[in-house]
């Protein structure tokens, strides 16, 4: 049985200029121990996705749909027993670590009343269990840093304070999102280090949302690539980076620059990422598409097999014609 | 492989050209505004008071200055409004046509407070733009003499200057005009602080723009926002300020008139059965009043960045 | 493309006065040395790279350039004359050979103006006296250049796309035909299918226009795809200058080998065999750099020598220099 099950997610938010659909009819789940990638950029929704699993959408926000989490519904529960979900269950790190923790509270206070409300030890133990936390996640001289704010930090250890706090309670599954992208690249490989260490250490589960190719080369079992809403591609990592059959997933392989590769030009993708308040019917790609036929902008398309059992694309027209 | 597509872009390009001309911020705003019916309604009352100001003379039977020997003295009995006298609005106690009288105190209120607010905008904001945009010791000194001329009693001085150089409207504006736009310099100098730094200004710099443009085509139209929102709520107190200044008894000299002084008339007499010489006049003075600050509070609301 | 070296930097540092906390009115503010002794030439139509991660200078170092902000010492020779020596109004001739674009592509345009009044400004301010028609003429052709339906004149800013507000930052750039055209993480705030449409656009109108570019960037791959030579930047220093083709394939100072292989790489099979090369402890505080070299506090070579003696930065043959004791 897998860790988590997603069917059918649905995303919507009322706005004055009416709804709008920010992710649309996502299928996927994860098993103990993997890391999975969930790639896009601007309007993809994956950031959404996972807010809508989780209960943190904005208040004009609804989920649809069915999220399993270690065969439990967890989609739209009370937010007290969401509580108890987060932090014990599933974990979140954000982007931005200066503004996930409270700039007037010291680091030592906000770890431990995490461990204090979730676990109910007292006050010397879970003073003891983060900073032995933060011995893990390297930080040097954990004992006296505790004591510190979280300005007084770097961004980079600002990053592995998050990570430190999300872990206290050994969550099965921490959620990402695009933890490094805010970070100098050297401080990124440091982090992605420091995670697939700790993946190796502590066995959660990992959802991994990000812009950045490389990295999702480089950390994930799996990946999904989402476009305007919807699933254009998902399966092994390795099975989509060597055969891409989406010609979004094709796109934007193409379209990164690599470090090793010194071809003359950059093949792009033509227009402008999906302006989700006037999302155009069937295929969310369709508008970008050099292979789009007259089904493509009518019809949205379903997730079908390519080879094996887990690589599947959402494309109506058959992948040999697209290369 | 993908190749770029040129056509597609090309069709792209088309889509977005079709859907008509520019949006400008302002037509934004603009829409906004008229979403907001307090405002909006403000608006039209405002705009028909003003209407009234100069068509209304035109229906009257009686001059501002006109006494009517028959009211005179005894405006409890035959003072009151009525449309055969031609009082519309009824006499005061002397006798004079409180319909003309009020018309008379709409228009010098209004011009008072309107050019009054002009005067500190124009003033206030190339002041505070100036200063927010030098920066430095020149930002110091200028901010300190508004330091000094903020904290100089604004009451006092205005009585002083009336008591000693006469009664006038000229005097009202040079009192009132002195020291109204210090308020609107200080705000003005904060977002100009804030503008400052944007990229845009710096890309401006950059390309060699002088420093004379960048403060009139770069900072003050994206100043202008806070500039209307403030300056709605300007005209009021500078009305007010002439009405309490009138109500003293320093104001425009008779047989002019304002709200004030009509104001001031009316509760003098108001324990003598004639209320209509203070309602009307105070009616006239709190409805513009009121307009002005829904107004202002629409425009707020309209020009306000986390709308977009 | 000629090779006529169009700038020369020499020896430039920039540095800020900065009050720490705690600190009482009379207390004398710190030095924070922003940029220190850097000194690079460019050709006509030749990209300089600069690359380095936070506080490595590379924003200050383009300010300093375009004289946005004060240069303690150095020079900045354009077509043999030192801009730094001039005065403002001496200076504003050259601005219409220099240009800069910016790293959040809406920021950099007024919003109160509609693009074709933005990018017909650098033209009017230099050449006041040109007729209307001509301005016209000029803002249709640049649109075109870069991509832009000369039917969006009349719309502002707010109605694009980020790609789309940087090619009008770009055709801003471009109206008066500099030789120099400064870009400050142009691509880092879009989107990566449109991060490779910009990148193509200005190594197109590179080449049309006998350009040169100075290319200020986080991400070192694309870095590296539009530079003919990169210079690698350290807590404000230069630690390493090459051609781009040698920076990834012989780097020699251990900052710059650590950078390139911190960089992820998208294919799985590359990535996940990589030897990684990790830095390890934190940016020490540019307000008090380690003596000697700023990098040994984090370098596995480091040793006695390096925190007595400032590397010197030099030649190690084909254009290829670096600062460093223990150099590959």
């Amino acid at each position: 049985m897998s860790l988590l099950d997603v069917k059918n997610l649905k995303v919507e938010f009322e706005t004055a200029d009416g709804i709008v659909s920010a992710v649309n009819n996502v299928n996927f789940s994860i098993d103990e121990g993997k890391i999975l990638a969930i790639v896009g950029e601007s309007g993809s929704g994956k950031s959404q996705t996972v807010f809508g699993m989780t209960g943190l959408l904005d208040h004009n926000g609804r989920a649809t749909g069915s999220v399993t989490f270690e065969g439990e519904e967890i989609l739209n529960l009370s937010n007290q027993k969401l509580n108890q979900i987060r932090a014990e269950k599933i974990s979140m790190i954000f982007q931005d670590p200066m503004t996930s923790l409270n700039p007037y509270v010291r680091v030592s206070e906000q770890m431990t009343e995490v461990l204090i409300h979730h676990k109910n030890l007292s006050k010397s133990d879970a003073l003891k269990q983060s900073i032995s936390m933060l011995d893990a996640v390297r930080i040097p001289d954990a004992n006296n840093r505790i004591r510190m704010y979280p300005h007084e930090f770097s961004g980079g250890m600002r990053q592995r304070v998050m990570i430190a706090m999300s872990l206290l309670c050994r969550p099965k599954l921490l959620i990402a999102d695009e933890p490094t992208t805010a970070l100098d690249v050297t401080v990124q490989a440091q982090i992605m280090k420091l995670l697939a260490d700790l993946q190796k250490d502590f066995g959660m589960s990992i959802i991994l949302i990000t812009h950045d190719l490389g990295v999702v080369a480089g950390s994930s079992d799996d990946m999904l690539v989402m476009y305007g809403g919807e699933i254009m591609e998902i399966g092994k990592t390795e099975s989509i980076f060597s055969s891409p059959t989406h010609p979004y997933t094709q796109g934007l392989m193409s379209a990164v620059p690599r470090l090793d590769d010194s071809e003359e030009r950059l093949i792009t993708i033509p227009g402008n990422p999906p302006n989700m308040m006037k999302a155009p019917e069937g295929c969310p790609f369709s508008p970008r598409c050099n292979f789009a036929i007259d089904t493509c902008s009518s019809k949205s398309a379903v997730l079908s097999k390519v080879n094996d059992n887990d690589h599947l694309r959402a494309c109506h027209v058959a992948k040999e014609l697209i290369s | 492989m993908i190749v770029a597509n040129k056509g597609k872009i090309k069709t792209m390009a088309e889509n977005l050209s079709e859907s008509g001309a520019g949006r400008s911020l302002w037509k934004d705003a603009r829409i906004r505004f008229m979403q907001n019916k307090a405002a909006t309604i403000s608006l039209f009352i405002l705009l028909s008071i003003v209407l009234f100001s100069f068509i209304g003379p035109y229906f009257a039977v009686w001059s501002y200055e006109q006494i009517d020997w028959n009211a005179m003295g005894s405006a409890a009995r035959v003072g009151m409004p009525s449309i055969e006298s031609g009082h519309f609005f009824g006499t005061d106690d002397l006798g004079r046509d409180l319909y003309s009288r009020v018309i008379q105190g709409t228009q010098i209120s209004l011009m008072v407070g309107v050019l009054g607010a002009t005067v500190a905008v124009i003033v206030g904001t190339l002041y505070g733009a100036t200063s927010g945009y030098l920066g430095g010791k020149t930002d110091q000194i200028m901010m300190r003499i508004v330091d000094i001329l903020m904290s100089i009693p604004y009451m006092f001085v205005l009585i002083l200057l009336l008591v000693v150089f006469g009664r006038s409207i000229g005097m009202l504006f040079i009192g009132i005009g002195l020291l109204s736009w210090l308020d609107m310099s200080r705000i003005v100098r904060g977002q100009t602080l804030n503008l400052k730094n944007k990229e845009f200004i710096e890309a401006a710099r950059v390309t060699g723009v002088s420093d004379f443009k960048i403060i009139t085509r770069h900072i003050v139209p994206n100043l202008l926002g806070i500039v209307a929102v403030y300056a709605t709520l300007l005209v009021p107190g500078i009305i007010l300020a002439e009405s309490f200044i009138s109500f003293l008894g320093l104001g425009v000299q008779e047989p002019s008139t304002s709200w004030g002084a009509l104001i001031k008339e009316g509760a003098g007499t108001i324990s003598y059965d004639t209320e209509w010489q203070l309602l009307f006049p105070l009616a006239f003075f709190v409805v513009s009043l009121f307009c002005f600050y829904f107004i202002g509070d629409g425009l707020r609301d309209a020009l306000d960045p986390k709308e977009r | 493309m000629s090779n006529q070296t169009i700038l020369e930097v020499k020896n430039l540092k920039v540095s800020f006065d900065v009050a720490s906390e705690g600190d009482m009115p009379w207390t004398k503010a710190k030095k924070l040395q922003a940029v220190n002794n850097i000194s690079f030439s460019l050709n006509a139509g030749e990209t300089l790279g600069v690359v380095g991660e936070s506080g490595c200078g590379k924003s200050t170092l383009a300010r300093a350039i375009v004289k946005m902000v004060p240069a303690e010492s150095g020079e900045v020779v354009w077509l043999g004359q030192d801009l730094l020596e001039l005065s403002n109004s001496e200076t504003r001739p050259y601005r219409k050979q220099i240009q800069m674009i910016f790293q959040d592509p809406l920021a950099s345009l007024n919003p109160r103006m509609n693009i074709g009044e933005i990018i017909a400004e650098p033209l009017r301010t230099h050449y006041p006296k040109t007729p209307e028609s001509d301005v016209q003429a000029r803002v249709s052709d640049v649109m075109d250049k870069v991509g832009l339906h000369d039917n969006l004149m009349n719309r502002y800013p707010h109605e694009f796309s980020g790609g789309q507000c940087q090619r009008i930052g770009i055709a801003r750039a471009l109206i008066l035909k500099p030789k120099l055209v400064i870009c400050d993480e142009p691509v880092s705030a879009l989107d990566v299918s449109i991060q490779a449409q910009v990148v193509n656009l200005l190594m197109d109108l590179q080449e049309e226009m006998d350009l040169a570019l100075i290319f200020i960037a986080h991400d070192l791959s694309v870095v590296k795809h539009i530079s003919t030579k990169i210079m690698v930047l350290y807590l404000g220093n230069m630690v390493e200058l090459a051609n781009s083709d040698d920076i990834y394939k012989s780097p020699s100072h251990p900052y710059t080998q650590a950078l390139i292989s911190a960089v992820p790489i998208p294919d799985p099979s590359v990535e996940k065999n990589k030897d990684l090369i990790l830095i390890e402890g934190d940016l020490p505080s540019p307000i008090n750099p380690p003596s000697g070299c700023v990098f040994r506090t984090r370098c596995q070579k480091a040793q006695e020598v390096c925190a007595n003696e400032m590397p010197e930065f030099k030649s190690k043959g084909q254009d290829h220099n670096v600062a460093c004791h223990f150099h590959d």
